[in-house]
């Protein structure tokens, strides 16, 4: 099942539950997956036409008046587009308005560069009240749903729209501040986010052959970040590689090592250089990038030599 | 009411001056301009309780140039929002009137605005709440013609009118000036009821943005508005530090001006001993 239509699901059934949810886009509902649920609610979903930055604000007025605003478009329209907007109308006003980017990163596939939103963690998550989620797989994303509409302060999701392998076992526990160990090891810790998650639990498979034992671990909110799972979890093995689908700079690499920064362990990173996207199908862009789980494994093993 | 709404503006006034004259400095200028604006609003137009700031169904004012947050006090604790003497508070660490309007901070605002345009898109967004509950609230909000140069206003323009928000009434405080001079010679938005029209909104001009009588009037007018399918522009043609000469006169320069205790109880006894 594609993400984008477990999420309109999942809408779906919150709106059906709870007459304050609107729905916000701007012109990618059809991309988002949430076009069919037009019929459904025609009056409680808003295309906005391409401006983002009238939208954001739209949900902060909307919030204002007592609606719970839900607002999507693609990653990088979603964030960097919309900063300021996220700060002050959203953030600043303690808005309970939840943003949706979809695509982001190298999921942007064959809209590109342009569209390759590799910076969007990093450009929100030093905004104060901001809770920065990416949901894994349709497991994660449906638990988390219900959770992320109950939650009263402002949320971004980035999430990838179509299907992506499942890791997480039906009737997942899903608690939005915990992170999820999905393996144990003694070795090395690797914390993996969004479509690195499959990749460093294919890389801890190669690892483990070789003998070498990894604890992979699931900060799916970026920020807060849950500190004590990962400083258990990075203390325990005495090494860390973080994997993002994100650029090095500013998302989960730097979200861990500023919970280690008092009490630091080596952390090596997974993830875009500080660099562009650029176009392409997945696994050409998870080559061209080095996201996938032999880059992993090969830090893992650079990490361990140089330990 | 026992006052008119020409001694409440005079009210209005001299608190302006008086909070920004014991702090010193501030926008005096685009506070000045608009206090017929808000007289109209807070004491004759807009459906509300100072007893109840949060009555459900109550009329919203957003003040979209977040810069006239002090004459915005001035007209909450005129009204009995709170108690004037507050208003000395203005810009102190710790205050509750924090220099752009704090929706959680300050009783009686509504929403939180500074960053230009966006108070407007909050605007269009709490018009469209007010429709989806059908609680009959109108939603006042008031734009700047420096802050008319965002994109973000036309957005909210342009979404406004397609969806036919006519509970909906603007305002835009047309001075002329912003910080590095003239609208005009900077990035002129002339000829501005051509545009907001062309976005699909009814316009109202006011000739005297600074004459009460003919602010009280065109709000009226624009009220007869809700309900038709469109939301209503008023430009409010308005000089940009009204009421005081020396303030007036310093032109771009009264954006956010130095002003002495002395120069404001000064100007405040002038304003005290008009007719």
């Amino acid at each position: 099942m594609e993400m984008r239509a477990m999420y309109a699901q999942c809408l779906g059934e919150l709106m059906e539950k709870d007459e304050r949810l609107v729905l916000l886009d701007a012109d990618l509902s059809k991309a988002c997956g949430t076009f069919p649920l037009r019929k459904r609610f025609p009056n409680r979903i808003f295309d906005c036409g391409v401006a983002e930055q009238n939208m954001i604000s739209i949900a902060a007025g909307l919030n204002s008046y007592g609606f719970l605003p839900w607002a999507e478009s693609f990653a990088p329209f979603a964030t960097r587009r919309v900063c300021d907007q996220i700060a002050i109308s959203v953030c600043y006003a303690k808005r309970n308005v939840k943003i949706v980017g979809t695509d982001p990163g190298i999921a942007a596939e064959l809209n590109g560069g342009t569209h390759m939103s590799l910076e969007d963690m990093g450009v929100v998550r030093s905004l104060p009240h901001l809770v920065v989620f990416e949901p894994t797989d349709t497991v994660q994303l449906q638990a988390a749903m219900p959770v992320l509409h109950a939650y009263e302060g402002p949320v971004y999701m980035r999430m990838n729209r179509k299907e992506f392998p499942t890791v997480f076992p039906a009737g997942y526990a899903f608690d939005l501040f915990r992170a999820d160990t999905l393996r144990e090891g003694t070795n090395v810790t690797i914390f993996a986010i969004g479509l690195m998650v499959s990749e460093a639990l294919q890389a801890a498979e190669v690892l483990a052959a070789e003998g070498i034992s990894c604890q992979v671990v699931n900060p799916h909110t970026i920020k807060p970040i849950d500190k004590e799972t990962v400083l258990a979890a990075a203390h325990k093995t005495g090494l860390v590689v973080t994997a993002e689908n994100h650029n090095v700079i500013g998302g989960l690499h730097s979200a861990v090592l500023e919970a280690l920064s008092h009490d630091p362990v080596p952390v090596w990173a997974v993830g875009a250089e500080d660099r562009f996207g650029e176009v392409g199908k997945l696994p050409y862009l998870k080559e061209a990038l080095g996201l996938n789980g032999a880059h992993i494994a090969a830090t893992v093993r650079t990490a361990l030599q140089n330990k | 009411m026992e006052k008119n709404l020409k001694e409440i503006c005079k009210d209005l006034r001299c608190d302006v001056l008086m909070s920004i004259g014991h702090l010193g400095v501030g926008h005096i200028g685009g506070c000045l301009s608009v206090v017929e604006l808000l007289a109209v609003l807070y004491f004759e137009a807009m459906n509300i309780d100072p007893r109840d700031p949060k009555k459900e169904g109550r009329d919203r004012f957003i003040c979209s140039k977040g810069h006239a947050g002090p004459a915005v006090y001035a007209a909450l604790a005129n009204r009995g929002y709170f108690d004037r003497a507050e208003l000395l508070t203005l810009n102190q660490g710790g205050t509750h009137l924090p220099s752009h309007c704090d929706m959680l901070l300050t009783t009686g605002i509504d929403m939180t605005t500074g960053s230009l345009g966006q108070g407007f898109s909050c605007a269009v967004g709490a018009a469209l709440g007010a429709k989806l509950k059908g609680d009959g609230a109108t939603v006042y909000t008031l734009i700047g013609d420096g802050e008319s140069q965002e994109g973000q206003v036309w957005e909210a323009a342009m979404f406004a009118s397609a969806k036919g928000l006519d509970n909906l009434i603007a305002f835009t405080d047309y001075n002329k000036l912003q910080i590095g001079g003239t609208v005009a010679e900077i990035n002129d938005i002339a000829p501005l009821a051509e545009k907001w029209a062309a976005f699909g909104w009814h316009v109202i001009e006011v000739e005297d943005g600074n004459d009460v009588d003919q602010v009280s009037a065109a709000v009226a007018h624009a009220k007869l508005g809700l309900g038709s399918g469109k939301p209503t522009m008023v430009i409010l043609n308005t000089v940009k530090g009204c009421g005081v000469d020396w303030i007036v006169a310093l032109g771009a320069g009264n954006h956010n001006a130095n002003i002495t205790e002395a120069q404001a109880q000064e100007a405040i006894r002038r304003i005290r001993e008009e007719a």
